[in-house]
């Protein structure tokens, strides 16, 4: 049997993780898989991905990809504060965050908006499945008003939509998919990872275990009746050539700041990605039909990155030695005479 | 007219905050520098914006005692609001330069009074309307200068240090202590014994320096490159200075790019969440906070602790549980930061006791935070953080960076890979680490808060559990002994000692002179980092009482002391507290020792 190499020479091996210990079935499951082939097929170096998560099933997840690349599981919710300080001492890494519905928009809401706030160079991906697995089955606040948990109990609250959240911040990067949606989850985690910015994608990832059952708008039976894709997703890597065998008109094209470019190829009414306030009546328009959209929401290549706005040299800070560091003995010598 | 007190006194300016008061008060206090004359300034002001009540208390001494005292020598009376306490508060025999308009029909008969109209003469001398308020309390100075003998010169330099990067106010603000200097030789005749004469000794080659300037100067040369806070009293500055002098000497002049990423956080948790992050990735980091965010770092000090990443935390203590006196001091998070976190864990902590030592504890503590892959705290005060202190000028460092156990591409390839994140392969409970880009398909490993073997896998066997836990423990042992080592001086030969750390230090220098002189020479030894060095313990056992003083209510190192120490000697530990948010006066040092150590008849 052959074995097929990426650009950089490794086998489609070389990304998998250590094997899940989540339920069999999960959708986070499906998620890792998708990532172990965007990785794999955009030729990421091992070395330079920063694998980042906080706390729960969704964050155990980063241990099941890449085992050969550094990862952290952190503490609850603050996964972003962790990845902004790792992406200041080192731009040259690629920073993939892995979170959850609790911990994305219960415990670390605040952090979260921060982190878009700055807009921190990285990649992350909510594996949203309304409830809180690893602690049998609550609520989380993406739940839907209505929606009914497993014993029963009717969810009484509005949800909390981290796309809806992450636009009204100024996001650079939105999507929604759906962790059965391969064809649509592996192009825009590629492009997320191409996009220099905060890029999030809400994945929403049915918990077998306790969020699966009629009455739940997280189920694999809801999502796979309700999603409604706003356009076809492909991804060409900066190092492919872009054939165009579309008819005109009916495909936008991004290109992203290492010059991968997304392409969406229109299904119902056109959706310009660049429309921020677009993206927003789309996200409305379809919870109100009672629909879950999906797709890449909305993308500004133009917002400069925080380490770009904080002027922070390509160089790592973690490299910089006691010449780059320390004031020479005269500098210091004229400071300390400026206290007398 | 009485004996005449040369350079020994206390000078108490009762001011409004936010009226400007603090320029005259620091003027004042490097005019007096200047003149060879030790100062030791303390400034107590309220959590405020403008309006409350703020004094500021600038003690000078022929030897230099730099702690707070509780006597006033010379009162400086602004604030109506105060006056009457303000007057309460000086000495028998002090001198009281008072707001003329201020009533003192019914004031002491003990002092002596110099009103002075300030509010006219500043209507009628100053003539800029947006400056008035400022120039106002520069009125004063030129009266104390005129009072107490503070020569031109001085004066002139003291303006021109204080606006050294202002040079166009110097020229009002001298004009406006001229009016000053001028309304003192024209309507007073001194009867007061209070003068200033320069003197020589003390104060060559000395500064003046904030603790928290000297942390931040620490920070920068040590190397710090991520700095992630959010602003709190006491401790706001010490990012602030590093902010000004990382723009100074970290900032390319043709590019623009910065040497040092500082981010202003949402709060204290995403603080030091940055600071993890990054000194997981490898970069020198630190953040700083005061005592409500160290309560809110707690989680992430655990995971610090625990998945081993070198961080610096500066906590700039003020006092109090809850949201306390923030702009008050003590010696009160130390208990706490030494075990921050749930569940077994423990901290290295550094105690500077001088500003000089906040500045080198700074630098050392990225070196102690990479060698020990652990959070390295440094606990400094209110009173020493955000007063001003005469010090040695700083040394160069003369050492490299200490980054630790990081095993390079090399090293991986040399080892052929074979390597383990958690194994002790040196036997001092510190093992090797990689960074992330390393690039070696061995490199990787997981980092994580959950339980982990020695390979960084997770795993929840109880003996992979608790081997872990002893080898963490086997590390502070080994840091134990490298941490900086205790002060001692046995030179009194006395069976009785005392401990103390921190900024306790001044009061107790000043405390020992005391004893001596009373007849009572006490030992000394001052502890300067946690966990306690061997060397607390045989200071114990050498002498047959030894009191332990400190700044908070419940006698915290107190407790950590008796804890390490054999039981015969547990009882020998004798405790001495303040906390009432003033910095510590040595009479609160003198006063309880004298009561419980009688001077032999």
């Amino acid at each position: 049997m052959s074995v097929t190499l990426n650009r950089i020479g490794l086998q489609r091996d070389a990304y998998k993780g250590a094997a899940t210990t989540l339920c069999a079935g999960c959708g986070h499951n499906s998620i890792t898989n998708h990532m172990i082939k965007a990785l794999y097929e955009l030729g990421v170096e091992p070395h330079r991905l920063a694998k980042m998560s906080g706390i729960g099933c969704s964050s155990k997840t980063p241990a099941y990809f890449v085992e050969t690349a550094h990862g952290f599981n952190g503490v609850h919710g603050r996964m972003p504060s962790l990845t902004t300080g790792a992406q200041l001492a080192n731009r040259q890494l690629i920073m993939l965050g892995v979170s959850g519905d609790g911990d994305t928009a219960s415990i670390g809401l605040g952090q979260f908006m921060h982190m878009i706030r700055r807009n921190i160079d990285c990649t992350y991906i909510i594996e949203d499945n309304g409830t809180y697995g690893l602690t049998k089955g609550q609520f989380s606040a993406t739940a839907d008003i209505g929606s009914v948990q497993k014993k029963g109990a009717v969810n009484t609250f509005q949800p909390i939509d981290p796309c809806a959240v992450a636009l009204t911040l100024g996001c650079s990067f939105v999507a929604r998919s759906f962790s059965g949606d391969g064809k649509q989850v592996v192009p825009l985690i590629k492009a997320a990872i191409a996009h220099r910015g905060t890029a999030i994608i809400d994945i929403v990832s049915p918990c077998v275990t306790f969020n699966d059952h009629d009455g739940s708008t997280k189920s694999y039976s809801w999502v796979k009746d309700h999603e409604e894709s706003i356009a076809d997703v492909s991804f060409v890597p900066f190092f492919e050539e872009v054939h165009v065998d579309y008819e005109p008109g009916t495909v936008r094209d991004v290109e992203l700041h290492d010059g991968s470019h997304i392409m969406l190829k229109k299904l119902g009414e056109d959706h310009d990605p660049k429309d921020r306030r677009a993206a927003m009546r789309v996200i409305e328009e379809g919870r109100a039909a009672g629909h879950l959209v999906t797709g890449l929401l909305y993308v500004d290549t133009t917002m400069e990155d925080f380490a770009s706005t904080e002027h922070i040299p390509d160089r790592p800070l973690k490299d910089l030695g006691e010449d780059d560091l320390r004031l020479s003995r005269e500098d210091f010598e004229t400071f300390m005479s400026e206290f007398a | 007219m009485t004996e005449q007190i040369i350079n020994d006194l206390t000078i108490q300016a009762a001011t409004v905050n936010g009226s400007g008061s603090q320029t005259a008060n620091l003027v004042l206090t490097r005019a007096i520098f200047r003149m060879g004359i030790p100062v030791a300034p303390k400034n107590v002001f309220p959590s405020n914006i403008e309006g409350l009540p703020t004094w500021y208390q600038l003690r000078i001494t022929p030897a230099g005692h730099m702690a707070r005292t509780d006597q006033v020598d010379v009162l400086v009376a602004f604030n109506p609001s105060t006056w009457r306490d303000d007057l309460k508060s000086v000495r028998a025999g002090g001198a009281v330069i008072h707001e003329e308009a201020f009533s003192n029909a019914d004031a002491r008969s003990d002092v002596t009074y110099y009103p002075v109209p300030f509010s006219k003469l500043a209507k009628s001398k100053i003539q800029s309307d947006t400056l008035r308020k400022q120039l106002a309390n520069m009125i004063y100075v030129g009266v104390v200068a005129g009072l107490l003998g503070i020569p031109w010169e001085a004066i002139e330099h003291g303006v021109r240090r204080q606006f050294l990067t202002k040079p166009k106010a110097v020229q009002v603000n001298l004009d406006a202590i001229k009016v000053g200097l001028d309304y003192w030789q024209d309507n007073f005749s001194k009867t007061d014994p209070y003068r200033l004469e320069p003197m020589t000794g003390l104060v060559e080659g000395k500064v003046l320096v904030e603790g928290n300037q000297a942390a931040a100067m620490g920070a920068l040369m040590g190397g710090v490159t991520v700095c992630a806070w959010y602003p709190i009293t006491p401790s706001s500055s010490v990012c602030e200075y590093l902010i000004a002098y990382t723009d100074r000497y970290r900032t390319d002049p043709a590019t623009g790019e910065k040497r040092v990423a500082i981010v202003q956080a949402e709060d204290e948790l995403a603080a030091v969440g940055m600071a993890i992050g990054a000194g997981w990735a490898g970069a020198r980091s630190m953040t700083s906070t005061s005592g409500p965010g160290i309560s809110l770092m707690a989680e992430f000090a655990g995971l610090g602790y625990y998945a081993e990443v070198p961080v610096v935390i500066f906590d700039i203590q003020r006092i109090g549980p809850s949201t306390g006196l923030p702009t008050r001091t003590s010696q009160g998070d130390i208990g706490f930061a030494y075990t921050l976190s749930h569940g077994d864990t423990k901290h290295l902590v550094l105690l500077p006791g001088t500003v000089e030592e906040c500045y080198e504890f700074a630098r050392d503590a990225f070196d102690y935070a990479e060698r020990f892959q652990t959070p390295v705290f440094v606990l400094s005060d209110l009173d020493l953080g955000m007063n001003l202190w005469m010090t040695p000028a700083f040394k160069y460092p003369e050492k490299p960076f200490d980054r630790g156990k990081v095993l390079s591409k090399a090293d991986l390839d040399r080892l052929s890979g074979q390597w383990a994140r958690y194994k002790d392969v040196d036997g001092d409970g510190v093992t090797y680490r990689t960074l992330p880009g390393t690039d070696h398909p061995s490199a990787g490993f997981f980092t994580r808060g959950s339980g982990h073997d020695e390979s960084a896998r997770y795993t929840e066997n109880a003996d992979a559990y608790a081997r872990n836990m002893d080898r963490l423990s086997r590390k502070l042992e080994t840091a134990r002994a490298v941490l900086p080592a205790p002060i001692v001086d046995e030179t009194s030969g006395s069976s009785v000692g005392l401990i103390a750390f921190g900024s306790t230090h001044a009061a107790v220098l000043e405390a020992r002179e005391a004893l001596a002189a009373a007849g009572r020479p006490v030992d000394y030894l001052r502890v300067r980092a946690l966990p306690l060095s061997a060397e607390v313990g045989e200071f114990v056992a050498r002498h047959e009482r030894v009191y332990v003083v400190e700044q908070n209510r419940d006698g915290q190192v107190f407790d950590l002391i008796r804890l390490d120490l054999p039981g015969a000697l547990v009882e020998r530990v004798k405790s001495i507290r303040h906390y009432n948010g003033q910095p510590i006066p040595a009479i609160a040092i003198s006063e309880p020792l004298l009561q419980s150590e009688p001077v032999p008849a």
